[in-house]
């Protein structure tokens, strides 16, 4: 019993196309990070501020 | 559950002692599941953080790279389309001590002009120069500090970039020396800036952005520039200010200044922009 497990058990086909739709599966979670979860999560971490003003964060 | 099609039914009667094991087995099981769905978990959480990591370090730069570069290449292409008004087209070596142009206020958020830095390498793209200091501005461009002199004016100019990270345009800003060139573009011409001394201040020192930096009450006579990035590299616990001076004024007419020449600047408005010379 596994969570990928599980996952890959309930993807259809051979294990080609098994193969497939997990990658697509994997490379949708990476759009999705990069697209909307990290550019909102980006602004709370500490590394970025370049103003003098000390308030902006860039 | 594959009892009907096994032998094992009527050999059962010799085996009474499987049952007893059960419960202990469950319970093992049911642990050994929960650990495994704990550690996979675990690894999704740790491939997310370097997932993170990858985008902050590697895809920020790869976005606002592109995106930097198509704005100043837009604002190059106008400025080179529609030469400026206010600086008469035949312009003699006098004209060179007269005032620089003023600047019309630029909007926030809006980019108004194109910094060059040679000393940055040939392989430093030129940067927008953006209006305001918010996250926002800052994955734009370089950011113009509101209220501080738009380039050319007296006082003290000032803008922020990032070390690190949104195309990083001021990752090199340490390697500047005194009487490097900083050169400001805008629709007018070139303002070519010398740097002149660098310090490291602590976040909340905005008197380096004052008119005259460090004494927030005098009066400017002097045109400066100043430039603020992060520092240490990847941390945000000081910042890097770099401050230089107005060396002189390019107008457009004269063509794209000699400080420029052999940089990625220069490039994109040689052959549009007239009187090039390069």
């Amino acid at each position: 019993m596994s969570l990928y497990g599980a996952l890959w058990r309930v993807l259809p086909g051979p294990t080609a196309v098994r193969l497939l739709l997990a990658a697509l599966l994997v490379a949708g979670v990476v759009a999705v990070c990069f697209t909307w979860v990290f550019p909102a999560v980006a602004p709370s971490v500490p590394w970025n501020s370049s103003t003098v003003d000390g308030t902006a964060g860039g | 559950m594959a009892a009907p099609t096994t032998t094992a039914p009527p050999t059962s009667p010799t085996s009474p002692t499987p049952p007893p094991a059960r419960p202990g087995r469950r319970a093992g099981r049911a642990l050994a599941a929960a650990t495994s769905v704990l550690g996979e978990l675990l690894l999704t959480a740790g491939a997310l953080l370097l997932l993170f990591v990858a985008w902050q370090l590697w895809w920020t730069d790869v976005v606002a790279d592109r995106e930097q570069a198509v704005v100043t290449t837009a604002l190059q292409e106008g400025w080179a389309a529609a030469p400026a008004t206010t600086v008469p087209p035949a312009t003699d070596p006098a004209a060179a001590s007269a005032p620089p142009p003023a600047l019309a206020a630029p909007a926030e958020g809006e980019a108004f002009a194109v910094v060059h830095v040679p000393r940055f390498g040939a392989g430093w793209q030129p940067r927008p120069v953006v209006e305001g200091t918010s996250a926002d501005d800052l994955e734009a461009g370089v950011g113009h500090y509101p209220g501080t002199a738009l380039p050319g004016e007296v006082g003290n100019a000032a803008f922020a970039g990032h070390r690190n990270t949104y195309g990083r345009p001021f990752h090199e800003i340490a390697e500047l020396e005194p009487g490097d060139p900083v050169v400001v573009e805008t629709a007018e011409g070139w303002f070519v800036y010398r740097a002149t001394t660098a310090e490291v201040v602590r976040p909340r020192d905005v008197d380096v952005v004052a008119p005259v930096p460090g004494d927030p009450t005098a009066v400017p006579t002097e045109r400066l520039l100043t430039l603020t990035a992060c520092h240490p590299v990847g941390s945000a616990r000081e910042r890097y200010v770099q401050h230089a001076a107005l060396d002189r004024f390019v107008p457009r007419a004269a063509g794209v200044p000699p400080e420029l020449a052999g940089t990625a600047g220069a490039a994109p408005t040689a052959p549009t922009s007239p009187g090039a010379a390069a």
